[in-house]
């Protein structure tokens, strides 16, 4: 470890004297300008596509649909930034919404029921948490056995019938708060919690230097672990919420919930620009692509495009995501 | 030695993220002579060596063999050439067997071609037996110790049937018999015709082993001459390219009571009951060869690694630091080693790298108060003439002295009572070096207890009051500022049995 | 060859101990259970895993991992099947080559990915997943092929024997582990991918193509799950867009890390591997013999998984101690 490695860490003197960057420049380069730009053409081609799209409260109404999901991925997003990765997010939600489900179902009082569900998925993020920090397994293969282990539960729960939802609880997506049906509340409200948390207090400030240099935080004197057992424990029990949310929506619980919710997870998260290498995405990017994605199944769904194509299209978009982040961030890196 | 030119290099630049490392590098090596590399760290030796090897590519220049144009474009190329490279550290595959490193990646056969692997056990066999190491070559890479990795490493570029064969400070894990099977065997490979690049610190080896030298400094060529035509001292002052200027401290150290006491620190197979003080006003040095345990000891206090046994006190009372967060607690600070792996977050800005150790200053509600950052940081970078464009720039954009300075700047943040640097001036650029001195002599005057380790003899004998030596994880000697020497430091410093040791300590 | 090897080989013989302690419990449960017939049962069950275990694991030896083989075990049983309706007159047989061809692609993709761009392969086939199962549901229009449109030559694969009683489907599998163990033990690529895996850093500098390696681990993969997908329409008569192949990845990610299948690359055995597949096997054969829904074998798998992890990670930890213990 001689020359090279320090001679790879000292860089161009022209760049440490030159200008600093104009706004304009540093906006530009931004990923989450990138979604911004992708959300607005997607809402002009789907306006002219279909006039439906003109109509903000159907807009809103689509979101509900996939609500639940954007909830848990701005919690993933945090994750991801830290260094780490939850891919047993949606498993998570459907295995809480069982428990509760199924709690309910045999005779326990709503409000505890909720509390059982919210209890799992804090114990299913504390799984996690143990298997990825503490026994220093990578999150990345953990949380593909947790998602597994944990939609497989959900069966031995729910086996293949659905469980009903007393008719009191059914229908969160249907209350209104000045027009806005409370699920895209709840996101937008937590969105803006997040974002504050990330960008504005120290602990937000350590999730980016975790994730940029774990071992250059721990010699500062950050405690990782604490921080990475948090946002694990934080996305189960934001998971277990989403869930039940979604068992409200839906009316009644299978195990199969949101089967395959973690591509569209990592994707909301990929497209918004946060690096799978961790240390970089904010959360307004994922709330942006929470709305792109929206808009454009919403959009390939009135133009009567079959939901096959739609997988296709959410893999395809996946790839490029994650292809145009690295990019940008090759590009800005020196 | 028929002065028969194998490779020719002309005009080898380098440039690594707008650095120039290597610039305009002329050098013949004849065909079967022995030609040693020498240069101070970072002079651009191992740079100029991973060229010929095609690891790098030069960005400028070009090689030739045999009087003719060669493109090294890849270590596969290298090896159709016929050239070798051992590497500094050993490059292995833990789960692959040692007769498989040996032959890996060589490109007899198509990929679907079948592992002849009685024939690659009996190579093995063969080459490693030339090497006296007697090693099961059924053994996994996993688990031999670092010495025995270095000989499978040689014994790999011998089976290679290499013309040209570099070796990277080949001998600093060996044993003075192994390194006497080396020298034995590169004799006979000179003998057979082929050429050795020998690269080493050591100049006893060189002046023993080697036909001619060549000194880098700087990334520059600076001269080539037969052994038997230079003195020792004109190699030292080409590498160094000044005269050993001493740097001299402004003030006389004005020594406080001790605020570090470390006793019986250990921790299994690093360092051994390594016990000193440290007072306030005191820089001690500590000094030792690569390996030698001081960085893990530095890792122990301040509890990146703690010591499994041993006793740290902090202004006489016994304290228990078991992560960093309570060495800093404690007013302890740690510049490391290896800035990149373990200093700077690379891509964040300035700003966010000097408050990253200070968070209760800039946030003490927990949320970030940005004016008040702004103005620490601020105050950092006038105070310690770091020079960049802005507060907001990556910092990966500094140069390494800047980047230091930084680091420095987080851990003066934290108003520490005992600093601990790790090869702070290690890739800073002489003239900066000297500030980084003034600096560090300005914190012991202000009451700072500092503990130094560095590499640079003569960075230690100029700063320090008091110098530590460590050697294969103990300490071996305690020498005052006054009588303290490079030769005395670096006897104490070379690891030997026990006993011989105590016979020079006598 | 002592340390890691009998270190491995002790992985071996407790994953065969517990397949034996495993009979022996349920056998004295339930008698049937050691039957011939039960064995059989067994067998069938595991062909289409064996053959995804034997890609997935030279894929973990070579530090990556593919989640898109049960996307691609549909889309190339979609493809012959497609094939097999639309030309009834085609040799029953060439549906082989098109399965394995059409599997082999969709892998070439996944790998030209991943070294390409230098992305991290899990999330590129976690996209191929979903990319490679939508396409599935275009090229067949979201129906399925039925049992009609399946050559009975080749459903009779699962069911005909050539000797012993043993039919095709399971001689094809063995057939597909003897190959790879041929590939990961006795030829250069095989060991390449190891000494790749093993330290990936190391590999260019030991002059490895590293490119060409991963490019063809992929293709590899992609191939042998095309070989299942046509298994899969010899063993059940019909191709399902959405059913054939989901979820399969994980079958096959679980038996190759009870097998001993290193998650940090370079380090697992072909014989490891078939015995992980032979455990859960047994378990998969066991649940409906002792009245336990089969809803519960995932659970049973992802359990199954997290303990292999755990397992996995304490013999990495012995080797650990092992290295610091011979430098000290």
């Amino acid at each position: 470890m001689t020359d090279v490695t320090s001679d790879m860490t000292s860089t161009p003197k022209s760049r440490e004297l030159a200008p600093a960057r104009p706004t304009w420049h540093i906006l530009l380069v931004r990923p989450e300008t990138m979604t911004l730009l992708l959300l607005v053409a997607g809402l002009v081609g789907a306006s002219i596509l279909s006039p439906f799209f003109l109509d903000v409260s159907y807009i809103l109404r689509s979101f509900t649909l996939t609500a639940e999901m954007s909830i848990a991925a701005l919690v993933l997003t945090l994750v991801i930034i830290s260094g780490e990765i939850d891919l047993s997010a949606a498993a998570n939600m459907a295995l809480s919404a069982c428990i509760f489900a199924w709690g309910q179902d045999a005779g326990v009082p709503l409000l505890l029921a909720i509390l059982i569900g919210l209890g799992a998925g804090l114990a299913m993020g504390a799984l996690n948490a143990f298997m990825s920090i503490r026994m220093q397994l990578p999150s990345i293969i953990v949380t593909i056995g947790t998602l597994i282990f944990f939609r497989g539960l959900a069966q031995v729960i729910a086996g293949d019938r659905s469980i009903r939802v007393p008719e009191s609880f059914i229908g969160i997506n249907q209350i209104m708060l000045f027009g806005v049906p409370l699920p895209v509340v709840i996101f937008v409200v937590l969105a803006v919690a997040l974002g504050f948390l990330l960008a504005s207090t120290s602990v937000g400030r350590q999730i980016y230097q975790i994730g940029t240099n774990q071992n250059a935080a721990l010699h500062a004197g950050i405690n990782a672990k604490r921080i990475k057992w948090g946002l694990f424990l934080l996305l189960g029990f934001v998971s277990a919420a989403a869930g039940i949310m979604a068992a409200s929506r839906l009316g009644s619980v299978r195990y199969d919930l949101v089967l395959g919710g973690e591509l569209q997870m990592v994707l909301m998260a990929m497209l918004g620009g946060t690096y799978i290498f961790g240390g970089r995405g904010t959360i307004l990017g994922t709330f942006l692509a929470a709305w792109l994605l929206v808009v454009v199944s919403t959009g390939m769904t009135v133009a009567n495009l079959l939901p096959a194509i739609q997988l296709t299209v959410l893999g395809i978009l996946l790839i490029v995501a994650i292809i145009a982040t690295n990019f940008i961030y090759a590009r800005t890196q020196r | 030695m028929g002065g028969k030119v194998l490779i020719e290099a002309r005009g080898i630049s380098k440039q690594f993220g707008g650095v120039e490392v290597l610039s305009d590098v002329d050098l013949d090596l004849n065909v079967g002579e022995i030609h040693a590399l020498l240069g101070e760290n970072g002079a651009g030796k191992s740079t100029f060596a991973k060229i010929l090897a095609g690891v790098h590519q030069p960005t400028r220049g070009q090689l030739g063999m045999n009087g003719q144009t060669i493109r090294v474009t890849s270590p596969i190329a290298a090896q159709k050439h016929g050239i070798a490279l051992i590497h500094q550290e050993p490059i292995s595959f833990p789960d692959l067997s040692v007769a498989e490193n040996i032959v890996m990646g060589r490109r007899d056969g198509g990929l679907f071609s079948r592992v002849p692997w009685a024939k690659i056990r009996e190579e093995a066999r063969r080459n490693l037996d030339l090497l006296g190491v007697p090693l099961d070559v059924d053994l996994p890479m996993r688990g031999l110790s670092i010495a025995n990795q270095q000989m499978v490493e040689i014994a790999r570029a011998l089976a290679s049937d290499s013309r040209l064969i570099i070796m990277d400070e080949p001998t600093a894990p060996l044993t003075p018999n192994e390194v006497a099977t080396l020298f034995g065997i590169a004799r006979r490979l000179r003998q057979e015709g082929r050429t050795i690049v020998f690269i080493s610190h050591r100049l006893e080896e060189v002046r023993e082993l080697c036909d001619r030298v060549t000194i880098f400094r700087d990334g520059a060529h600076i001269a080539t001459h037969a052994i038997d035509e230079v003195a020792d001292d004109e190699i030292i002052r080409l590498m160094i390219g000044r005269s050993v200027g001493k740097y001299r401290r402004k003030h006389e150290a004005v020594l406080g009571d001790v605020i570090l006491e470390a006793r019986n620190l250990s921790r299994a197979g690093l360092f051994e009951d390594v016990g000193f003080t440290l007072r306030r006003g005191e820089i001690l040095g500590l000094a030792g060869l690569v390996g030698a345990g001081r960085t893990d000891v530095a890792r122990a206090i301040f509890g990146v690694a703690p010591a499994t046994s041993g006793e740290i006190l902090v202004n006489g009372e016994a304290v228990s630091i078991a992560q960093p967060s309570d060495a800093i607690a404690r007013g302890l600070a740690f510049v490391p080693e290896d800035r990149a792996d373990a200093g700077i977050f690379g891509t964040l800005p300035v700003e966010h790298n000097l408050t990253a150790a200070v968070p209760a200053k800039i946030a003490p509600s927990g949320v970030i108060q940005s004016s008040r950052e702004r103005q620490i940081a601020r105050r950092s970078v006038e105070d310690l003439s770091i020079r960049l464009a802005s507060l907001k720039q990556p910092i990966v954009e500094l140069s390494g002295g800047n980047q230091q300075k930084v680091i420095l700047a987080r851990w003066l943040l934290t108003e520490p009572d005992v600093l601990i640097l790790d090869e702070p001036t290690r890739g800073i650029d002489i003239g900066v070096k000297s500030e980084f001195y003034d600096m560090i002599g300005d914190l012991a005057e202000a009451g700072r207890a500092i503990l130094l380790i560095s590499s640079e003899l003569p960075e230690l004998l100029s700063l320090c009051d008091r110098i530590l030596v460590m050697s294969e994880g103990e300490i071996t000697a305690e020498i005052p500022r006054e009588s303290a020497t490079q030769e005395n430091i670096m006897q104490a410093a070379v690891p030997r049995s026990k006993a011989a040791r105590h016979e020079v300590a006598a | 060859m002592s340390a890691m090897t009998s270190l491995l080989s002790r992985r071996e013989t407790g994953i065969l101990v517990m397949i034996v302690l495993f009979v022996l419990a349920v056998g004295l449960y339930k008698p049937q259970f050691w039957t011939l017939q039960s064995l059989r049962i067994i067998l069938l069950l595991v062909p289409l895993i064996l053959i995804g275990a034997m890609a997935q694991m030279l894929v973990l030896v070579a530090r990556h991992v593919d989640l898109s083989i049960g996307s691609m075990l549909g889309f190339s049983a979609m493809t012959a099947g497609l094939i097999y309706r639309d030309y009834p007159d085609m040799y029953w047989l060439l549906g082989f080559p098109i399965a394995i061809t059409t599997g082999a692609l969709l892998g070439l993709a996944n790998g030209a990915l991943v070294t390409l761009f230098k992305l991290p392969s899990i999330i590129v086939t976690l996209g191929t997943l979903s990319l490679y199962r939508g396409l599935t549901f275009i090229i067949s229009d979201a129906r399925q092929i039925n049992r009609s449109a399946i050559p009975s030559e080749l459903k009779d694969m699962s069911r005909g024997s050539p000797f012993f009683d043993i039919p095709w489907i399971i001689i094809i599998a063995f057939g597909v582990v003897l190959l790879t163990w041929v590939i990961a033990r006795h030829t250069q690529i095989g060991r390449q991918i190891y000494a790749m895996g093993s330290n990936p850093e190391a590999a260019p500098l030991r002059g490895i193509d590293v490119t060409k390696v991963t490019l063809i681990v992929f293709a590899y993969a992609g191939a042998l799950s095309g070989l299942a997908g046509i298994l899969y329409a010899s063993r059940w008569g019909f191709v399902n867009p959405s059913n054939t192949g989901a979820g399969f990845e994980f079958q096959v990610i679980a038996a190759v890390v009870i097998g001993g299948v290193s998650i940090n690359g370079g380090m697992g055995t072909v014989s490891g591997t078939v015995l992980g597949v032979l455990l859960l096997g047994c378990v998969a054969a066991a649940l409906p013999l002792l009245g336990i829904p089969g809803s519960t074998q995932n659970a049973i798998y992802g359990g199954v998984i997290l303990i292999a992890l755990l397992i996995d990670r304490s013999v990495r930890e012995r080797g650990v101690a092992a290295v610091k213990g011979a430098a000290g």
